[in-house]
This record gives structure tokens, sequence and C-alpha cells, in this order.
């Protein structure tokens, strides 16, 4: 796969997340939490189902608002500057596949005129062949295969060379191989064009393999920060795995593991 | 606000119509068969007798602007639904697109569907019933103006109504023209409506529409101060109905709504 651009690198911090809270009903989905993904950075968000990842990634992405708190995409506050912010952002969800109405090509079409991406036509192409899209081009989207719309997806994501990527459980249908590409794909977009990427994950070698940092949620509130390399050894866990199971299995009220 | 957003949503709706004849059929079917229909009747009673109204321009014609009215709406809100039924709202609302860009995709989406089904109408009309709005003059055409504006206010508004009572709400926009037709003096003069139904026809920019082309046909000329007040009044109902969707749009950002917009997710 091959996505080059042409972006020069960006400055410190990307992503800029300040204390946010969200409530639905009384009941806390996510609390205070802060976060900053600096450019060239593979940021992992980690947590059991319902910890909060989600919301948090809805929020940055401005589809839900913080009850507390503020986002600020590449310097632009997200409240205040809603479309400037996005203009910065892209994203790829399996619980937001591209509509299956369109043809692949339709839809990444659509969605770079949203983006405003110059020389659309040559930047379809490029997406389409980085992931061996070509001969699906002029299906519809409803009929690819989950593995195929992920990829079709993750394409819209890469159309306006984003300077934040937010990436929810990227390879979960894609077979080996092709996860194996993606996370070098994704890799080789933090170091060449510096941007920064949040991925969230329940694959811990995933995680080991291509984040920098991770943070592990439970309960809407960051319980750990570090390199994922490291922290299951601070932590008294044999692996990564262990430490998230630790953390899940955690019951309610305890602030920390170690 | 920026144009090009606004045109993805219309280059959108014409790809989706040039690969699904399903998309386009309606857009002139049931205009036709109303045509056909009505075109009949007044045929018909103008067999009846010699003397009275000119029944294929008053009642004809009336029909041919009504569909054309429930056209626009539905152009609007047709456009909407097909984020609602894509649901494709996250990947749009995570875009950079604003409110304003969206609507006015939306209406200019509108505004190529409807223009369709009037070329067929008129078409219908002219070849098989020998009605032209020409004769009507060129005031028609400003009347026409009027019913298209009030119909985008309608469709924005309908549109927003979907998106806080969520997918299965469909079914109360389709019929609100038919509920709107009694009060705006559709087919027969204003006076006839009971003193109640009067106040609220003058609220709607139809009736004002129907009024002054009854003027026209009955060689009264034209009414400039209802064309103007008809106008107005379309105007500011669709700033109304785009404050009402920009409201209705906040509020499901900050209820989670939007993020989770599903039939399953909203009541």
């Amino acid at each position: 796969m091959n996505v080059h651009g042409t972006r020069p690198g960006a400055g410190a911090h990307v992503l800029e997340v300040s204390a946010i809270s969200k409530s639905y009903a009384g009941k806390a989905a996510v609390e205070g939490i802060s976060l900053n993904v600096s450019a060239g950075e593979i940021v992992g968000l980690l947590g059991p189902n319902g910890a909060g990842k989600t919301t948090t990634i809805n929020m940055i992405l401005g589809v839900l608002q913080p009850d507390a708190g503020s986002v600020r995409i590449a310097g632009a506050d997200l409240g205040s500057r809603r479309a400037e912010a996005l203009s910065q952002v892209n994203f790829q969800a399996a619980y937001a596949p591209l509509p299956g109405n369109l043809t692949v090509r339709q839809n990444l079409a659509f969605f770079g005129r949203l983006y405003l991406v110059g020389d659309l036509h040559r930047r379809v192409q490029t997406l389409l062949s980085a992931f061996s899209l070509e001969s699906l081009a002029d299906t519809r989207c409803g009929l690819l295969s989950s593995g195929e719309q992920a990829r079709a997806a993750l394409a819209k994501a890469l159309l306006n060379r984003p300077r934040l990527l937010l990436l929810d459980e990227p390879t979960a249908s894609l077979d080996p191989a092709t996860a194996d590409d993606l996370r070098r794909l994704i890799r080789n977009l933090a170091m060449t064009e510096r941007c920064a990427v949040v991925w969230t994950s329940h694959n811990m070698n995933e995680v080991e393999q291509v984040c920098d940092r991770v943070l592990l949620l439970a309960r809407g509130r960051v319980l750990l920060e570090g390199d994922p390399r490291l922290l299951p050894g601070q932590h008294g866990a044999s692996s990564l795995e262990a430490l998230f199971i630790k953390i899940a299995r955690q019951p309610l009220g305890e602030g920390n593991p170690a | 606000m920026n144009l090009r957003r606004s045109g993805a949503i219309v280059l959108r709706q014409v790809a989706l119509m040039r690969s699904s004849p399903t998309r386009v059929v309606p857009l002139v079917a049931w205009v036709a068969v109303d045509i056909v229909l009505w075109g009949f009747i007044t045929r018909y009673l103008s067999a009846l007798g010699s003397r009275g109204p000119d029944f294929t321009l008053t009642l004809l014609g009336a029909v041919l602007l009504w569909d054309f009215f429930g056209r626009i709406m539905q152009g609007v809100t047709t456009a909407f639904f097909e984020d609602v039924w894509s649901r494709n709202f996250l990947n749009l609302f995570a875009s950079p697109i604003t409110v304003d860009e969206y609507l006015a995709g939306l209406v200019a989406s509108s505004v190529l569907t409807s223009m369709v089904s009037l070329v067929v109408m008129l078409a219908l009309a002219r070849v098989a019933f020998g009605l032209s709005l020409l004769t009507f003059g060129l005031p028609a055409a400003a009347f026409l103006g009027v019913l298209f504006l009030f119909g985008i206010a309608l469709g924005i508004f309908a549109s927003a109504v979907v998106l806080r009572l969520g997918p299965a709400s469909e079914w109360l926009v389709w019929p609100i023209p038919a509920l709107l037709s009694p009060f705006a003096a559709v087919f027969y003069p204003l006076h006839v409506l009971p003193d109640w139904m009067q106040v609220v026809a003058l609220a709607l920019p139809p009736a004002y529409v129907f009024e002054g082309l009854r003027a026209i046909a009955s060689g009264r000329g034209v009414d400039g101060d209802s064309l103007l007040l008809g106008a107005l009044l379309a105007l500011t109902q669709i700033g109304l109905a785009a404050a009402f969707f920009s409201r209705i749009f906040r509020g499901a950002v900050r209820s989670g709504l939007l993020a989770r917009y599903s039939a399953e997710s909203v009541a």
C-alpha cells in the first residue's frame, strides 16, 4: 500500500482534549478525560466494552457535544470553529460504513467534495489503488464484504490527508495479511506525513506493534497511560493483555490497578 | 458557506438517480396519474354546461401547481432521507459540512428533481388536455416561485421532524401536502371556508397563490399585494424552518442522538 502525500510536518499537539465529560440520563459515560496527541504519534485508546472509547471518539469528531471540557484540533476549537477543525480530521469505524447505495468511487468522490479535496479524480485513483479497490470501484458499497467495506472506509478516511486520523478497530474485519498491510501503512503515514493517529483495538498484540503510547480506559476514566511495551511490567502484569483483563475485571470504584 | 460542499449533496443525488430508476419513476408517475385523472374530470365538467368557470384552467391548473408544490417538498425530504436510509449521519456530520451547506444542498437537489416533474407535468397537461400555464401570463411564474419557496420551507421543517423523531416518523411527513390542501384553497375560493379555516389559510402562502391565479383566470388582473405577501410569508417560513432544523441538529449533537441515529435509537 502506498498513499504518499505531499503534506510537510505539522506542529506539536494536533489533538488537545481537555477534561471532557459526558453523561447520559445522569450516568457518566466519560469523566474528565484529557488527551494530547502529537504530530506523527500513534496513541491507542484501550478499554473494555462501555469504557467510553467510542463516546470519546464521537466527541472528538464533533457529533457529540461534551457536557464539559474542550477539544482542539490543529489549534482550532471544535466548539467555535467546527468546520475548520473537522477539515483536519477523518475517521474510520466499523459502525459507520460508507453509504451502501453509492459505489466505492461515488462515495470517495462525494466525501472528497465535502472535504474540499483538490485534484479529486487523481486522489480517488491513488486511494483505490492503495487499498486494492480498483476492481471494486464501480460496485455499490452495500454489496461489498465486511473486509472490502473496511478498506473502502479507510480510503475515505485518508481522502483529505488528515492531520488527525481516528481509527476505531480498523483491522477488526480484515484478514491477517491486509491487517498487517494496514498497520504498516498507518505507521508509514504517521512517520512520513506526521499524521497524528488515535487507534482503538481489542487486539493487544496489534496495539503493542503499532502504538507509541496507550491510554487504558475504564468506566469513562483514564486509569493508565504509557508505553504499551513498558506498562505491563510497571503494573505487575505479564503482558498488555493480562493488564487489560485485570483492569476490565476491576470492581467499580477502584482507581489504579498498580 | 462553501457551495462545493452543497454541490456534493446535489451530485450525490444525481448519481443515485442515474443508477436507480426506482428513484426517477416517482418523480413523474404520480403527477402523470393526477394530470390524467383530473384532466378527464375537468373535461367532463366542462361538457356539462357551456357557462361557468374554465374548469381546465381552475381545476387542472390547480392540480398541476399543487403537485408541483408536493414535489418540491418531497425533493428536499427525499434527499435528506438518503442519509437516513443509508445511516450516513456519522460520516456526513463528522465532515466539515455545516448545517447551512447541507440544507442548501438539499434545496438544490429539490430544484433539480422538481424541475423534472414540472416539465413532465406541463408537457402532459398541454398535449393531453390543452392546458397551458402561459394563459396566466408572466405572473404565473412569480406565483409558481412562491409555491416553490413554501415547498422548500415545509421540506426543511419535515426533515427536522424526522431528525428529531427518527426514521419511523417518515409517515408523518408524506401526508403534509394533503393535510394542508383544504386550508390552502387550492380548488375553491378562500371565502367558502369557515372563518377559522380562513385564519389558518392566511398563514399559508399557497392560499395567496391560488387566490391570485383565480383572479387572473377570471380577468380581475394580478393582485400584486397577494403575491408580495405570499412571497414574504414563504421566505419567513424558510428562515424559521432552517432555524428549527439547526436547533434540532444542535440538540441531536448534545443528546448523542446524531451519533446513534437509527430506527432503534429514537422513539
